[in-house]
């Protein structure tokens, strides 16, 4: 209860606080320049000129604050020791380079990478072309879709479920070991077989991505010109000529802005490995590594110099957005 | 000629089968764990969910009622019950030794080792009886092979939510998720509306920032922000976790509206502007209320983000039992728990609750929200 009131009153006092600093900023700056007057044009002039920057400084202080300075300040911690006191230079990354488990996570990294963008956007790609040609299309939509509003973390509880490995003669309850024994096959401890593992995590993933990559394609595939197809079909295209030749070629730049959205989240990806394996058994990725030297390893440089290498990987697609925000803002 | 069209032919049943097929693929996974938290413990451990609805064939030891329960029967000393202690079932074998549990059939009469006479009858009745008095404190253990008919049960889920705090975890993730839902759309539809529609220099400049900012991964921020915390006074607390998540969530924020709020028609800002309405006042009376869908997709978002969210909570808030929130519990659980089906099962389900009915009802805006943020 006593959590309850403490919620509320920071809702109340967040929320009031905040409606309160622009109420009173706007109305000290009509007091200062008002909009009558001897001088008022030159007024509405300079209010003009502050009233954006009362608008955005809340925005802009928290922005500074909890994105654009830790940047910064990560940086600077990479270049430092343990406990971010001793300049160390490149050691931490020196350290990196020859580290096998970092290895291990580059690799897994990268392996996720080509995997599951190229899955989910493929699934997506399915899903939407099936259920926009069915009647119960909306139905299906909603149940390929539901796994987005699971957390990685249930998600994970599911998919360990399935993965459950009982010794051979017992009865298997996860359902890939009771698939595997009924087509006469033994039942295998899935989450430490290497290189098969990251690909069961991998599904996880995949699972979650694909209504995303499916909702966004379906809206692309109907805004396509009705002509276009009329037109293929005319000239005797067959459905899958139609689909291929026709439609994904006028959907290729949405295909392209699924794909990087989802490359952002596989390199940022933790929960899943964390909850599943936590890094054993060859499964190790950059995410939870991070996470792994900053609780476990108590070294801020080390988890620093990840956390940078992630960004690395991020900036490339980074200036392709804003890049082509700006192009579309002209 | 059926093929005319495009669409109505053969293929219609291949396209049906197929959606059905990724359907089924989609939702067996989240249906099996949701099947298991309503089963009996020891169900969930001997047989797959998917053969819940038949009677369950399980072998198990049980130890028979303790010497001082014997009764006297001419003259011989008999321990009696029931197997199933008031549930039904039947008794197919039993044995007395852990090697050969189903050494015999039920209704048969043999030698415990203890050189006691053993019968156990398939109502699960069984009789323990001995011609001298019986020794020791612990009962006699013998082994039955039993079908059962199958069993739900809602005790898993009271039994998590008590015993295993997941109710205090729910409440702690209640307490983080609102107000981090709510103080950053207040923030970002101002600085939005700054953005699509007043003229200040440095505009462009600012959006493509946004822009930028929205991919920037979480885990660069953990660190200085952790510091930045402890040297404020904030330490670990929902304050910390309530600022970092509303930051976080900003530039979507930002971005949503901003796209949203341009697209609005220009007429009628101009005409309240003639009409000599300030920039606040065409905010608040008119802007805020118009951006309903985009106010509503981010709501959507960042609710499930926070709900959903591990990482910050892990780094932004202790990790004593009461201050963890359920994706903790739930990490806690499936390390320190992870045979107990039941109770991760449950507690799984517990915590993708809310969400699930969040996006049902929202399903709607969540789209929306989906086709305005993905960077075109």
């Amino acid at each position: 209860m006593e959590q309850f009131f403490g919620a509320a009153t920071t809702i109340v006092i967040g929320v009031g606080g905040c409606l309160l600093y622009f109420f009173l900023t706007n109305m000290l700056l009509d007091r200062i320049f008002p909009a009558s007057g001897p001088n008022i044009s030159r007024n509405i002039n300079r209010a003009n000129a502050v009233r954006p920057w009362l608008f955005l400084f809340p925005a802009l202080i928290l922005l500074t604050l909890y994105l654009v300075y830790p940047l910064f300040w990560s940086i600077y911690l990479s270049v430092m020791d343990a406990n971010g006191r001793a300049f160390v230079g490149m050691s931490n990354y020196a350290w990196m380079v020859n580290d096998p488990k970092f290895l291990e996570s580059m690799r897994n990294n990268i392996l996720w990478l080509i995997v599951v963008p190229a899955l989910s956007t493929f699934f997506g790609l399915l899903a939407a072309a099936l259920t926009d040609r069915i009647r119960w299309g909306n139905f299906a939509k909603a149940m390929i879709f539901m796994p987005m509003a699971i957390s990685f973390v249930g998600a994970s509880v599911i998919w360990k479920f399935v993965y459950d490995f009982r010794p051979e003669g017992q009865n298997q309850i996860g359902l890939l070991n009771a698939i595997v024994e009924a087509f006469g096959g033994a039942p295998e401890t899935w989450l430490t077989h290497e290189i098969v593992n990251s690909f069961l995590l991998m599904v996880v993933l995949i699972w979650i991505q694909t209504g995303f990559a499916m909702v966004i394609l379906s809206a692309a595939l109907r805004g396509i010109p009705e002509e276009t197809v009329e037109a293929a079909i005319l000239d005797g295209a067959s459905p899958l000529q139609v689909f291929f030749r026709i439609k994904v070629p006028q959907i290729w730049g949405t295909i392209l802005v699924v794909w990087t959205t989802i490359t952002i989240t596989v390199l940022k990806v933790f929960d899943i490995v964390l909850t599943m394996t936590n890094g054993q058994w060859g499964t190790q990725v950059l995410g939870n590594y991070m996470y792994d030297w900053l609780v476990r390893g108590q070294d801020s440089g080390r988890a620093s110099a990840i956390a940078i290498v992630i960004m690395l990987l991020v900036t490339p697609i980074m200036i392709w957005n804003i890049r082509n925000a700006r192009k579309e803002m002209r | 000629m059926d093929n005319i069209v495009g669409q109505k032919s053969s293929l219609t049943w291949v396209v049906n089968i197929a959606a059905a097929a990724l359907v089924l693929l989609w939702t067996i996974p989240t249906f099996g764990l949701l099947v298991s938290s309503f089963r009996d413990r020891d169900q969930i451990l001997t047989s797959g969910w998917w053969q819940s609805l038949f009677p369950q064939e399980a072998s198990v030891h049980y130890r028979a009622g303790a010497p001082d329960t014997a009764v006297q029967e001419g003259g011989l000393y008999v321990i009696a019950g029931n197997v199933f202690d008031g549930a039904g079932g039947v008794v197919s074998a039993f044995g007395t030794n852990s090697r050969d549990p189903a050494a015999f059939a039920a209704g048969e009469t043999v030698q415990t080792n203890d050189g006691y006479e053993l019968t156990v009858s398939e109502d699960g009745a069984y009789r323990l009886t001995s011609a001298v008095p019986f020794e020791g404190t612990r009962g006699e253990r013998f082994f039955v092979t039993t079908t059962q008919p199958p069993t739900f049960t809602t005790e898993n889920f009271v039994k998590v939510l008590n015993a295993e705090g997941l109710g205090r975890g729910f409440l702690n993730t209640l307490t983080v998720s609102i107000p981090a839902t709510v103080i950053p759309i207040l923030v970002a539809a101002f600085a939005a509306y700054a953005l699509a529609w007043m003229e200040f220099p440095g505009r462009a400049l600012l959006i493509a920032a946004v822009v930028g900012l929205l991919v920037v991964p979480l885990q660069l921020a953990l660190i200085p922000l952790l510091q930045l915390h402890l040297k404020a006074g904030i330490g670990k607390s929902y304050i910390g976790i309530w600022l970092a998540h509303s930051a976080f969530g900003l530039p979507l924020a930002i971005y949503l509206l901003r796209n949203y709020m341009a697209g609005l028609p220009r007429d009628i800002i101009e005409s309240a502007r003639v009409d000599g309405a300030t920039d606040f006042q065409i905010f608040l009376r008119i802007i805020l209320p118009l951006s309903f869908p985009a106010l509503a997709s981010f709501a959507i978002f960042q609710f499930l983000w926070t709900w959903n969210d591990l990482l910050v909570a892990l780094v932004f808030l202790g990790s004593t039992q009461d201050q963890l929130v359920m994706t903790g519990q739930l990490k806690e659980l499936m390390g320190s728990r992870g045979g107990d089906w039941e109770i991760l099962a449950a507690s799984a389900f517990i915590s993708i609750a809310v969400p699930l009915a969040v996006f049902f009802a929202m399903q709607k805006y969540l789209v929306r929200g989906l086709l305005a943020g993905s960077v075109k």
